[in-house]
């Protein structure tokens, strides 16, 4: 079982994202579960997204407070610097933000940081980075193939928010490097 | 097909291939998306239902009540205080035996408010008179709405389906949604016997004086032990057609045959399970997952435990003054049974609390110790207390 932990803030697509991830995982044939961390839901407040595969079924449900891999949609979050609480020593983290991966050296594991946001008001005129970070986080793993995305997103967007997302997850594919955390972190 | 649905998306498809022909809900937190998903279907064409959109919760179980009443097949749906709003019509609509389906996704009663996943809420209405299953998945949510339906008809009781608000409502996983040509094979036109027909006048709800009243309630427990076998019946009738069961009265997993069991309802047996599957070589552990609370199957728990010295009940719900509801009601049971497990009983995951899997672990643990309490809130921080309220 893979577990994954999706920080961001309420309006990011957190949750989103969490289903998005899942309903790929399983267009690829894996079994999934995904579900929110749900708090005062506001925008702007902080909001948690939890996701495992696996390739058998799933009778947990517990939050995943030893995610394998995160994916943080907002760096001001890790000013909290239990953020990254219980991720696996051999895991790492996908940050979306315009700085350096060298800045977050601090946190001690594996770190990519993609500007998502940038690339989303760039594709699709809106600051939404859930669907271009998941295509990023994508390709750095492989633990699903990108035109599994693709189908999970057919199954919940259409017309021009569908197309302008596809358009927006090809470009954020291609924009970080295939396969770096290709390895199962818990294996 | 196998989808990856949301569970209360995956609910309301259940209901819709039900083809209820009356709807009333009022929403709320956290069944809220089952009746969106409801009235999504309704406004697309897909679902053919009297949607009635009501101001309360006491609304909709009435509406539902009269429209059952009236030989429709009803659904409705709610949660914690929308079910103590229902209460009083839960107890009439029982009490006149009237069969519907109601799916309630549990969550905590106030106060102090909070939003989250326990059992309070349906404990609440425990002596209502409905017969009460627990689901640990939404794949068994999804098969147990479509079992209660035609279990509703044919015990002429009301139905309440439990799904944990949030743990369940809210997860999306793999679930094999049935076919529609299946749900009708299995589940036939909805008939009411004593339906109110003004062809055929008769009264329903009237006064019973204390020359009846007593043979009203006695009919209404015989028809709950009735209802016992039925439930098996159902689901053994649904397994035959669907390829998988929901666990009837209760089912055993884990070690069949471990001195020691832990029972529970709901969604943690799943994190049981998964507990046990981490532990099981240093602990291993029955699991008796309890799928009906009401009618509450005294002999097939004796017969689940026997051989068992000592058997946690997990409550996600507590009777203040008491201790657990479903721990006491077990203990209860178990005391006309000879070298009965010695019962702890222990409630958690309170108020949405989160449950792990080394809880497995922790509660087998607990219960080495000689000393160990027969009751507590297990996973209480008492630190955070002042020392006069510990």
């Amino acid at each position: 079982m893979i577990e994954y932990r999706i920080h961001g803030r309420g309006g990011q697509g957190s949750v989103a994202a969490a289903y998005l991830l899942a309903a790929a995982a399983f267009e690829a044939g894996f079994t999934c579960q995904a579900f929110p961390a749900f708090g005062a839901e506001r925008r702007g407040a902080p909001v948690m997204a939890f996701v495992r595969i696996d390739e058998k079924p799933i009778t947990l449900r517990s939050q995943v407070r030893s995610p394998d891999y995160m994916i943080v949609q907002d760096e001001t979050l890790l000013l909290d610097p239990n953020l990254i609480a219980g991720l696996n020593p051999k895991g790492a983290m996908l940050v979306n933000s315009r700085k350096p991966a060298s800045d977050f050296a601090k946190f001690k594991t594996r770190v990519v940081a993609f500007p998502a946001t940038e690339l989303a008001v760039e594709v699709i005129g809106r600051p939404i980075p859930n669907t271009a970070l998941l295509a990023a986080f994508l390709t750095l793993t492989e633990h699903v193939p990108q035109k599994a995305l693709a189908s999970a997103l057919k199954g919940r967007f259409g017309g021009k928010v569908l197309e302008k997302n596809l358009e927006l997850i090809a470009k954020a594919a291609g924009a970080v490097e295939k396969g770096a955390w290709k390895e199962k972190a818990h294996a | 097909m196998r989808e990856a649905l949301e569970g209360s998306q995956a609910i309301a498809r259940a209901v819709s291939l039900a083809k209820p022909d009356v709807v009333a809900a009022y929403p709320i937190t956290p069944q809220t998306h089952i009746v969106e998903n409801l009235s999504k279907l309704v406004a697309d064409g897909n679902l053919h239902t009297e949607f009635v959109s009501v101001e309360s919760e006491f609304s909709a179980a009435s509406v539902v009540l009269g429209a059952a009443a009236a030989g429709a097949r009803a659904y409705t749906a709610s949660a914690s205080q929308g079910i103590l709003l229902m209460s009083e019509v839960m107890f009439n609509i029982a009490g006149l035996r009237i069969p519907l389906v109601m799916t309630i996704a549990n969550r905590a009663v106030g106060g102090p408010l909070n939003i989250w996943n326990d059992q309070s809420d349906t404990m609440a209405v425990r002596d209502s008179g409905w017969i009460q299953l627990h689901c640990i998945s939404n794949q068994e949510a999804v098969d147990t709405t479509i079992q209660a339906f035609r279990l509703a008809q044919e015990t002429e009781l009301p139905v309440a389906v439990n799904m944990d608000g949030f743990v369940l409502t809210h997860t999306m996983e793999v679930i094999d949604m049935p076919d529609q040509a299946d749900v009708d094979k299995f589940l036939p036109p909805f008939e009411f016997a004593r339906k109110l027909d003004p062809a055929n006048p008769s009264t329903m709800g009237t006064l019973v004086d204390p020359n009846w009243f007593s043979e009203v309630r006695h009919s209404h427990h015989a028809a709950m032990g009735k209802a016992l076998p039925k439930i098996e019946e159902i689901d053994k009738l649904f397994a035959k057609q669907f390829g998988r069961a929901s666990g009837g009265l209760l089912t055993v997993e884990g070690d069949k045959k471990a001195k020691v069991a832990i029972l529970a309802m709901g969604s943690v047996v799943g994190t049981m399970m998964a507990g046990y599957e981490d532990y099981k070589d240093e602990m291993p552990a029955r699991i008796v997952k309890l799928r009906a609370f009401r009618p509450f199957p005294a002999k097939a728990l004796r017969d689940a435990l026997k051989g068992c010295e000592k058997l946690v009940v997990i409550d996600r719900a507590i009777s203040p003054g008491l201790g657990g509801v479903l721990g006491t009601e077990v203990s209860a049971v178990l005391s006309t049974m000879d070298n009965a497990p010695k019962v702890y009983n222990y409630a958690l995951g309170l108020g949405g609390r989160d449950i792990q899997a080394s809880t497995y672990k922790d509660l087998l643990k607990a219960i080495e110790n000689p000393k160990a309490p027969r009751f507590s809130i297990f996973d209480v921080d008492l630190k955070k207390l002042p020392p006069e309220d510990r």
